[in-house]
C-alpha cells in the first residue's frame, strides 16, 4: 500500500502508469470505503494540488473546465451561470455545501454514476473528456466514455484532466431538473437536462435532452430534432419531447422507485427542462438552480 | 515517490501544528478525535450524510469522517475548538444557546462549523440562504427552526 500527494501532473501520471488510483476530494472514493462497498485502492495518489488543473479557460472554441473545478465553482461562475446554464444547475443540486466543496467535476464524471446530476447537463452540452497517461493525450465524447454504471471507458493509467464544451451558438439555453425527495445530501430519482437553440421566430433549431438515472448511463433521447425540429415551444411539442424521453428510458425499480414511476417522472423532468431551456435560450433569467426557482422537488 | 503506509506528518489544527504518525487511509476526524484529542468534532454517521463531523479546511466546510488526513496536510484545519475567542463563546454559539438550538448538542459543532463558514462568506444571509448553508448537517432534536434562528441573529449582530 502507498500513498503519495503528486505536485506535477506528470508525477500523477506516472504513478497511475505504475498501478496507483488518482483521489481529488474523495467524495465517492472515501465514502465507498467508509461504507465498506469497496476498500480504498491499495495504491493511492492525490491530486488535489495540481492547481492546472482546477482552472476553467475560455476560448473560441468555448470552454474548458480543469478535471479538480469543484461543484461549489461551477454554480457560481459567471460564464457557466450565464451560457452553459444547465450545468450549474445541477452542480448547486449537488449534496450539501461540504459535498459540492470537495466534490470535483472530474471525479464525478469518472466515477460514471447514471445518477450523477452534471451527466445530462454535460451531455446536451456537447461536453467531451480530456484524458491524459504518461505516453499520450486523447478526448473522448461522453456517449463512448460512460460504459456502465460505474464504469468507463478510460485505461487505468488515464486521467481525466478536463471537459471541454464546445462554445455557445446564439439564442440558445440549457437547463437541468431533478426528482428529489429532499433538498440536500440527495441523489436524483430521475431527472433530465436540455439544451435548445431557437430561430428568429422561436421555434426550435436544435434540441438535445439527457436523462438521468433511468438507463446503465446517462442516456441522450435520440430522433429529437426529427421530431420537434422546426415546431414552436408549445404545450404539443413539450408533450413530444416528454413522450419520447418516457419511451427511451430504460429504468428500474429499486429503492427510491419504481420503474413506471421512474418512466412517467422523467418524462415530465425532461418537459421541464425543455421548457426552462427554451425560456433562457429567449433571454429570460431563470435563477438557479431550476429545481428552487420551479419549486420542483421537495418542499421545505 | 511512493512512502510507505505509515506516514508522519503535520496536522496544523487551529492554527497550531501537530505532528501525527498515521495510516494513510485514516479519515480526519479520527485523527483530530484521537491522535489529537480534540473531541469537539463527532463521528455521527460516518457516511458523508449527517454533518457532525463538520470542520473548515481553508475556511470551507468539509466532512471530515470522509476526507483522508494525509490529503489535510498543508491546509489550515478550524474544528469548533478554534472558534472560541479565548475563553469567549463564539456569538453564534452564545446565540445557539439563547435561542434554545441545543438540546442534545451532537450536531452542533458541526452546525457551528458550517454557519461560520457561510457568515464569513455572506454576513448577511436570508432564512432560505441560512437553510441551503446549513444543509449538510442533520439535527433530530430542534426541527431546526431555532438553529435558523440564532444563526440569523448572529448574522444581525
Amino acid at each position: 500500500m502507498s500513498f503519495a500527494i503528486a505536485t506535477t501532473l506528470d508525477e500523477a501520471l506516472a504513478a497511475l502508469a505504475a498501478g496507483a488510483r488518482p483521489i481529488a476530494g474523495g467524495s465517492d472514493l472515501v465514502v465507498a470505503a467508509r461504507h465498506g462497498k469497496s476498500p480504498l485502492p491499495e495504491s493511492i495518489v492525490a491530486i488535489h494540488a495540481l492547481s492546472e488543473l482546477a482552472e476553467i479557460t475560455s476560448s473560441a472554441d468555448g470552454l474548458r473546465i480543469g478535471a479538480l473545478v469543484t461543484h461549489a465553482t461551477l454554480m457560481e461562475h459567471p460564464l457557466i451561470a450565464s451560457a452553459y446554464s444547465g450545468l450549474a444547475d445541477a452542480s448547486a443540486l449537488v449534496g450539501s455545501p461540504s459535498t459540492r466543496n470537495v466534490g470535483t467535476l472530474g471525479g464525478n464524471v469518472m466515477n460514471a454514476s447514471p445518477a450523477m446530476d452534471t451527466g445530462a447537463p454535460l451531455a446536451v452540452l456537447g461536453a467531451s473528456a480530456e484524458l491524459r497517461s504518461s505516453t499520450g493525450r486523447r478526448t473522448v465524447s461522453l456517449a463512448d466514455l460512460w460504459v456502465g454504471p460505474g464504469r468507463t471507458s478510460a485505461a487505468a493509467d488515464e486521467l481525466c484532466v478536463a471537459l471541454l464544451l464546445p462554445a455557445r451558438p446564439a439564442n440558445s439555453g440549457s437547463a437541468y431538473v431533478r426528482l428529489e425527495y429532499r433538498r440536500a445530501m440527495e441523489i436524483a430519482v430521475v431527472g433530465a437536462g436540455a439544451s435548445v437553440v431557437l430561430d428568429a421566430d422561436g421555434a426550435i433549431q436544435s434540441v438535445a435532452v439527457a436523462l438521468t438515472a433511468v438507463a446503465p448511463t446517462i442516456m441522450t433521447v435520440d430522433g429529437l430534432d426529427g421530431l420537434v425540429g422546426g415546431r414552436a415551444i408549445d404545450d404539443e411539442t413539450l408533450g413530444a419531447v416528454a413522450e419520447a424521453a418516457a419511451a427511451q428510458a430504460t429504468p428500474i425499480s429499486d429503492v427510491r422507485a419504481s420503474d413506471k414511476y421512474r418512466r412517467h417522472c422523467v418524462g415530465v423532468m425532461a418537459r421541464r427542462a425543455l421548457e426552462a431551456a427554451a425560456r433562457r435560450a429567449a433571454g429570460e433569467t431563470i435563477s438557479i438552480p431550476v429545481n428552487r426557482a420551479y419549486g420542483i422537488g421537495a418542499a421545505r | 515517490m511512493s512512502v510507505p503506509l505509515k506516514l508522519s506528518i503535520d496536522l496544523n489544527v487551529n492554527g497550531v501544528d501537530y505532528p501525527v504518525t498515521i495510516d494513510s487511509g485514516r479519515n480526519l476526524v479520527s485523527v483530530i478525535r484521537t491522535e489529537i484529542g480534540l473531541t469537539g468534532t463527532k463521528e455521527g454517521c460516518d457516511d458523508c450524510e449527517c454533518g457532525a463531523c463538520m470542520v473548515l479546511l481553508d475556511g470551507q466546510p468539509v466532512n471530515s469522517c470522509s476526507y483522508l488526513a494525509v490529503q489535510a496536510q498543508g491546509r489550515a484545519i478550524t474544528t469548533v475548538e478554534g472558534v472560541m475567542n479565548g475563553a469567549e463563546m463564539h456569538p453564534l454559539q452564545r446565540n445557539l444557546l439563547d435561542a434554545g438550538g441545543v438540546q442534545c448538542g451532537f450536531c452542533t459543532p458541526g452546525m457551528i462549523m458550517s454557519a461560520t463558514a457561510l457568515l464569513s462568506r455572506n454576513p448577511t444571509p436570508t432564512d432560505e440562504e441560512i437553510r441551503i448553508g446549513l444543509s449538510g448537517n442533520l439535527c433530530r432534536c430542534t426541527g431546526y427552526v431555532k438553529i435558523v434562528e440564532a444563526v440569523a441573529r448572529t448574522a444581525a449582530g
